[in-house]
């Protein structure tokens, strides 16, 4: 299968979402296309089952709290694969406050599934239709999203609340 | 025992009576680092899976926005602590990749040999305790002194043992000497002898075998599917290695002294098997470039702003010296662009890539990593379903999962 040119992929797309909102970048090899959320799902699955993106590589969030000349408080990125034609691209879309909520991509692929669920702990971004969004790495008893940028560094102290066992109890 | 009465969920399971749960790790000796699965037992078969992780996360990620690209490198050495270099190479692969620097042959072909032992101690590791875990106890003897000697290579190289931080932006921290090249070719030589005693002790070892055969199965499109990479996706017959696909390092110009091994099975046997090839694969890379050794500069030109200069240049040239005081000052350091960019290379387990964000700074305004480990557990609830508590074992084993780097 040959690599298909980017431009036939943005005209299709635009046909296809019936918006021009849909941006393509490029830097270094990287190819990005940047998508409004409402169109995200669509646009994933017309990636998926039109251009042969069958491989979901990674999803992973920004928080542009403090990035220079940002307009928007976070970025969320999908990395696709096509592995028949080696081709790259990557999707990216924009959220702010107060609505942080995306489709769940685990329809289209399931390697989705700890790859939001980890987005959806360390940012508090919400994705609609995931079977089973549950914090994957922080503890269930955890109330912050620790990868924003407002979160500190050293934490806000929550070690100093964990629950210990005595030898006595154990 | 933890033993409670669950639920029956299926009416097709409604005939037998009651499911038991098993909790297994998080320390269990087979688990070997960290992690946890919760399992539900029908009898001993296992009727669902679930993993849970977490208990290693260091906040690797939030610390790496607080420390320079040179920092990092020691950070990133303690994710997948089993093949700490590739680590390294992956990250500066990718910084390299942002700040748009061509780094200097020698210190291409440095790389490539670093990676490809890390490749061959990586895979000792996960076949000797894969093995272990199936009562085969020699194999791991003689897989754990193959990593000895390659620990030796690069403390020869770095002075530090198990996590050199070797690499730097736009080279290394180092060249090596002639005493490096002479290990380098020794190894190479003794390899495989160690490689085909492990192949006679295990490949056809009747109980190793009906341990790992037709057990796990992964087909091709659940492989895809899930986003396998590496040797997991390559025994499920993926064809698909980045140093042939995306040649980086020197992989473009030993491009024909390798090949991509693949299987077909998709089984725990068969991951075993691309293993064992792959090391033979990476024995012919090492070979391949330890004899074209480029010679000149390791370390880019020092014009690029990236590298420090030597120390004699710091001394007793003010260019030097203030070239060394740019990238020292804490206010100083390196001009990056602002963008974002993913790489990612090769790594033992697979596809190890990082997503970085950076904002003009000397530190990364975010760097994600996409961890092959994170991705290959989510595969373990597929191929756990419909086999015993002691395939689990074998399952683990053969995924390789290394739980620093799962849980980052």
């Amino acid at each position: 299968m040959a690599v298909a040119s980017l431009q036939d992929i943005l005209q299709h797309l635009r046909q296809h979402t019936n918006t021009d909102r849909i941006e393509l970048s490029t830097f270094r090899d990287n190819v990005r296309l940047v998508v409004p959320k409402e169109y995200l799902y669509l646009v994933l699955q017309f990636l998926k089952e039109r251009y042969g993106f069958d491989m979901l590589i990674d999803i992973t969030a920004v928080d542009y709290l403090n990035y220079p000349d940002a307009r928007h408080r976070f970025g969320v990125v999908y990395c696709l694969l096509n592995t028949v034609s080696g081709q790259r691209l990557i999707v990216k879309t924009y959220l702010d406050e107060p609505d942080l909520a995306l489709p769940s991509a685990f329809s289209l692929w399931k390697a989705a599934d700890w790859l939001e669920r980890e987005v959806y702990d360390m940012f508090g971004i919400v994705f609609e239709g995931h079977p089973d969004l549950r914090r994957i790495l922080m503890a269930e008893w955890f109330t912050d999203y620790p990868l924003r940028k407002d979160y500190p560094l050293r934490g806000r102290g929550e070690r100093h609340d964990f629950p210990v066992i005595t030898r006595a109890e154990s | 025992m933890p033993l409670e009465l669950v639920e029956t969920w299926d009416e097709q399971i409604d005939t037998k009576q009651y499911l038991w749960t098993l909790n297994f790790g998080p320390q269990h000796p087979a688990t070997h680092t960290t992690l946890r699965l919760i399992l539900t037992l029908d009898g001993e078969k296992v009727v669902k899976a679930v993993p849970d992780i977490g208990y290693l996360h260091s906040g690797f990620e939030k610390l790496g926005e607080d420390l320079n690209y040179n920092q990092y490198v020691t950070i990133v050495d303690r994710m997948n602590y089993i093949s700490p270099v590739a680590n390294e190479i992956a990250w500066h692969h990718v910084v390299e990749k942002l700040l748009g620097i061509e780094i200097t042959p020698r210190c291409k072909f440095i790389r490539t040999i670093l990676a490809e032992l890390a490749r061959i101690s990586d895979h000792c590791l996960n076949i000797g305790t894969a093995a272990l875990d199936l009562g085969a106890f020699t194999p791991f003897l003689y897989a754990f002194y193959q990593r000895e000697l390659i620990y030796d290579i690069i403390q020869e190289a770095s002075g530090q043992r198990f996590h050199p931080s070797y690499t730097r932006v736009g080279g290394l921290m180092f060249d090596v000497r002639d005493e490096w090249i002479r290990k380098v070719r020794e190894f190479v030589r003794s390899f495989p002898k160690a490689h085909s005693d492990i192949h006679r002790l295990l490949t056809r070892n009747r109980i190793f075998v009906e341990r790992t055969k037709g057990i796990g199965i992964l087909p091709r499109e659940l492989a895809i599917n899930l986003g396998c990479t590496g040797p997991v996706a390559r025994a499920s017959g993926v064809v698909r290695d980045l140093r042939k696909d995306e040649p980086y390092l020197a992989y473009g110009e030993l491009r024909d002294s390798f090949q991509v091994v693949c299987g077909q099975g998709g089984d725990c046997y068969a991951r075993y098997l691309v293993r064992m090839e792959e090391m033979l694969e990476s024995l012919k890379i090492i070979r391949a470039a330890i004899e074209n050794l480029p010679s000149g500069p390791v370390n880019v030109d020092v014009e690029s702003k990236a590298v420090l200069p030597a120390k004699p240049a710091t001394w007793r040239t003010i260019e030097g010296l203030i070239q060394h005081f740019e990238l020292i000052m804490t206010n100083r350091g390196f001009e990056t662009p602002q963008e974002e960019i993913y790489g990612a290379i090769e790594s033992p387990n697979g596809e190890l890539g990082y997503y970085i964000v950076a904002d003009g700074t000397d530190r990364p305004y975010r760097c994600r990593t996409r961890p092959p480990s994170f991705v290959h557990f989510a595969v373990f609830p597929y191929l756990a379903v419909g086999h015993q508590v002691s395939d689990m074992v074998a399952i683990l084993g053969s995924l390789n999962i290394i739980a620093a780097e799962l849980d980052r």
